[in-house]
């Protein structure tokens, strides 16, 4: 069993560096070609984000050493993070201690709807940027995991694109999908939904409601990433949600 | 649109290198950009000469190399490019597959005047 997330499924990797050699051939780079006269050209083969990269690997080693198993959740905007946090806390609540990093581009409404429920909230104002980078998440992360703290939630800023090219350093990322967004998002924004080992997919209690089709969202889920996890639940109702709890018990 | 952002660390990677040869200026710089790296080629150039500005990378030209989605099956161990978006071995049909290549974001080269 995979001791990141917990899933047994499959062997999966939870490190985004891939150190080995991809075997790219660069005889096709004609763009590049030689050096002309008077120039020289190096050769690099360095990671653009490697900063962000460092960082990250510096706070998982922060977290790890203090035995914190940190989410990274992301999804669209609305599809329900903060609902589906606001019951896990509670849910959670006396049974292991839980904190909060939230992430928007501007207001601390989602923290303030967090607090209360016996777990930090940290609230990250990104300004115009639409996703949080390892930097940001690691100079609050002292205050956010105090003595105690076991689980760590990372609600990213709510964007399925730009958020999966940054790891922040969590144990592991969870792809939120709602049902208003459409069953296929998971094959329309491959580059998330292939990185994450657990998804969620959020407002099972609209289904009635909409021409919804959840086998048609299983497949795209896994077409794109077969090991995956699947929660399918409602925070509103509760319904689901049990399987949720369930496993996050066993990682905290 | 992180783009910028990246176009930034970009930037930074290459005046690095730049500084440790000790050239003045940058010609040209290549990345190679994997299918679901999640970056897109078009807004990367467009952002690339903003974040180059004041910098010895300004008046660079960007060469951006698409790689496709490779996947290593772990049933039958062979290498294959999936067509659609279909997390499956070309070969077998087995979904034990791990991506190999596809989220690239590296900066392969730079050519310095």
């Amino acid at each position: 069993m995979c001791d990141e997330c917990g899933c047994a499924t499959r062997e999966h990797s939870h490190s985004h560096d891939h150190d080995h050699d991809h075997g790219h051939s660069h005889d096709r780079d004609a763009g590049s070609g030689e050096a002309n006269a008077g120039e020289k050209r190096l050769v690099l083969e360095r990671k653009i984000l490697v900063r962000n990269d460092e960082q990250a690997e510096r706070n998982r080693q922060w977290l790890r050493e203090r035995g914190i198993v940190a989410i990274n959740m992301i999804s669209s905007p609305g599809s329900g993070k903060t609902l589906l946090l606001e019951k896990t806390l509670d849910r959670l609540k006396d049974q292991v201690q839980c904190a909060v990093i939230a992430g928007d581009q501007r207001t601390d409404n989602d923290a303030r709807r967090l607090e209360g429920r016996g777990s930090p909230v940290i609230q990250i104002e990104t300004g115009n940027a639409c996703h949080l980078d390892a930097d940001t998440v690691g100079r609050r992360l002292p205050d956010a995991a105090g003595d105690g703290i076991k689980l760590l939630f990372i609600e990213n800023v709510g964007n399925l694109v730009c958020p999966a090219a940054f790891d922040l350093g969590e144990s592991f990322k969870v792809a939120l999908l709602s049902t208003t967004e459409g069953e296929d998002k998971p094959v329309k924004y491959p580059s998330l939904f292939s990185q994450v080992p657990v998804a969620v997919v959020t407002k099972t209690d609209l289904v009635p409601h909409l021409d919804w089709d959840m086998d048609l969202c299983r497949s795209c889920l896994r077409q794109v990433n077969p090991g995956m996890f699947v929660f399918e639940l409602s925070a509103r109702t509760g319904e689901g949600l049990d399987a949720w709890i369930d496993y996050l018990l066993k990682l905290g | 649109m992180h783009e910028l952002s990246i176009a930034m660390a970009l930037v930074a990677r290459i005046e690095e290198a730049r500084k440790e040869a000790g050239a003045d200026r940058v010609a040209r710089a290549t990345v190679r950009l994997g299918a679901w790296s999640g970056v897109q080629a078009e807004a990367l150039a467009m952002a690339f000469p903003f974040a180059a500005e004041n910098t010895g990378t300004a008046g660079a030209r960007l060469d951006i190399v698409s790689v496709p989605v490779k996947l290593h099956c772990r049933a039958c161990r062979g290498d294959t490019e999936p067509d659609t978006i279909l997390a499956v071995c070309g070969s077998c049909g087995s979904d034990d597959v791990e991506m190999v290549a596809g989220r690239d974001l590296i900066l392969e080269t730079v050519t310095l005047e």
